[in-house]
């Protein structure tokens, strides 16, 4: 059954209508973790808040688990847990008093669903009595994730967690998700991170307003059909300018410790490019040819 | 990269908040022309660090000197001779292009004809010609990224430091931004970034890990990995991070 289903979603801004999402069309499964994944200004936001009856559509439908985003806003609203890019629980209340505020207005009980949050909440109990304005990203980050899990939603709408979280924390949050899935919530959520992506079931990698490509992290990576290779040199600054010049390069650019680059008849003739590196005094080169990543299929997308 | 001239030195800077130690003996040297990564958990301690580099912030104890300057008693030539560019703070969003970098010109005391000579190679260089007379806000943020880092080395500084600047761009816009880094530091301008992208820290020379106010490690991202025994940079930081006591 599909929880979430978009079709041809588009959402303007402004006198100059600029666009913010272009006829968007795409559908998530309950129980999957579905990732938007793309930078500021790919329409990740405007769709989350058209999804969480917070905006309305220019055109197009939406509608989350069977209820329509226009008609049945009031039943989306009772159902859905959300948790938007900027921080907004309540400053002034303690972790404990805004979680169980949420509970109420959504008439339950902390009790009641603490099964859900226990993993989470675990980890910020300590500091229960602390306003939410004092605590560190980390634990407000947390504690926003249980305010939206405290009435068992069944979709679940995380708009960028993890922007400006260190990757330690990053890689805990998506351990938390994942445990989240077996309870099958379904979850959408976006992030600008392509390292992440791997991590969800299916994503759609998205830049400005448009749906480039969606699809299993796997499947996306098979897509990538030129030959890829890694190369380093102990100059890397003056590889990367190389390689621009090489006549044959299709694209290159950096990728961590080495540079990444795709060539024009597949580098059928090795030696003459090994032969153009060596004669621009680059040292301790090495090339290798390498599977793509998400990265790669992204940049290569935008190409 | 020029050998020998030091722009950053640190001998155990320390910064204490009542009883909490934010930054606790930090010992270090960065070269001149180096692309330094400055790296940590969220509550490491980096801000703390940084803000004492910059002049902003008076240290508890140890000593520092950034282009030749001390922390404690010369903080205004400090300033001078920094540029500093951060997510938070940056542009004028409703200063169009052009203003934004005369003002900018102007507080770091050009003279007119030098920000006349410096608007017009900037914009060159960063293909913003056509966009001189357009509001900052209005710009998409990879090209804010650009003009903002620009900015700030505007009066050829010997040191930038860079808070978390590439967040939230795509990945080719991301690289864009790291030619303009490259670029700076083959100038001699030293580079002192913070990143949470690890992809990012192998773009350094050497870069510092920061845990519970502590520099843990210092050195080139390749020898890191080699001695921690892993593959990839975000391993390293994994291993290293993971034994924080301090909370975040």
């Amino acid at each position: 059954m599909e929880a979430v289903v978009v079709q041809n979603m588009t959402k303007t801004y402004g006198k100059e209508k600029t666009l913010a999402v272009d006829n968007i069309s795409f559908s998530v499964a309950k129980g999957e973790l579905f990732g938007l994944i793309g930078p500021d200004g790919a329409g990740k936001t405007s769709i989350f808040r058209i999804l969480t009856t917070l905006l309305l559509a220019d055109s197009g439908t939406a509608s989350v688990d069977g209820f329509d985003v226009v008609k049945d806003f009031k039943s989306i609203r009772n159902t859905v847990g959300y948790m938007p890019v900027k921080f907004s629980l309540y400053q002034d209340l303690t972790i404990e008093e805004n979680l169980s505020f949420f509970a109420t207005v959504f008439g339950t009980t902390i009790e009641a669903n603490y099964d859900l949050i226990k993993d989470i909440y675990v980890q910020i109990e300590p500091f229960k009595k602390r306003r939410a304005g004092k605590l560190s990203g980390g634990m407000k980050q947390k504690l926003a994730l249980c305010c939206a899990l405290i009435h068992k939603p069944t979709t679940l709408f995380l708009d960028e967690p993890t922007t400006g979280v260190d990757p330690v924390s990053r890689k805990e949050f998506w351990e938390m998700l994942r445990r989240l899935k077996e309870q099958n919530i379904t979850i959408i959520v976006s992030t600008p991170y392509m390292d992440e992506a791997s991590l969800c079931d299916r994503i759609a990698l998205m830049q400005g307003g448009k749906i480039l490509s969606i699809d299993t992290p796997d499947d996306i990576v098979k897509a990538y059909r030129e030959k890829l290779y890694a190369i380093k040199a102990n100059e890397m600054y003056p590889l990367l300018k190389v390689l621009e010049n090489y006549p044959g390069t299709l694209n290159s650019y950096a990728f961590g410790e080495y540079a990444h680059a795709t060539f024009k008849d597949q580098m059928k003739n090795m030696e003459e490019f090994e032969r153009f590196l060596a004669e621009k005094q680059l040292t301790g080169v090495e090339i290798k040819s390498i599977e793509a990543t998400i990265e790669d299929s992204f940049i290569k997308l935008l190409h | 990269m020029a050998q020998g001239e030091k722009v950053i030195v640190c001998d155990k800077l320390t910064k204490r908040f009542g009883d909490f130690i934010a930054t606790n003996e930090i010992t270090f040297e960065v070269n001149k022309g180096e692309i330094f990564g400055f790296l940590g958990a969220n509550g490491a301690g980096k801000t703390t660090a940084m803000r004492m580099l910059c002049g902003l912030s008076t240290p508890s104890s140890g000593k520092a000197s950034i282009a030749g300057f001390d922390v404690y008693t010369q903080t205004e030539q400090i300033k001078r001779n920094i540029g500093y560019m951060s997510q938070k703070f940056s542009l004028y969003e409703n200063l169009t292009v052009k203003e934004n970098i005369e003002f900018f010109g102007g507080i770091y005391g050009l003279t007119d004809q030098q920000i006349e000579t410096k608007t017009e190679e900037l914009l060159n260089r960063l293909g913003l010609k056509s966009e001189a007379k357009k509001l900052v806000g209005s710009l998409p943020l990879g090209w804010k990224q650009k003009l903002s880092f620009s900015v700030a080395i505007l009066h050829e500084p010997k040191i930038v430091f860079l808070d978390e600047p590439t967040g939230g761009v795509d990945p080719v816009t991301r690289r864009q931004f790291w030619d303009l880094i490259y670029e700076a530091a083959e100038r001699g301008i030293t580079i002192f970034v913070t990143t949470h992208y690890m992809d990012e820290a192998e773009y350094c020379n050497r870069i510092s890990i920061m845990v519970d106010g502590r520099i843990e490690v210092l050195d080139s991202p390749t020898n890191l990995k080699r001695s921690f025994g892993v593959s990839s940079m975000d391993e390293v930081f994994y291993q290293l991070a993971r034994s924080a006591k301090r909370g975040d």
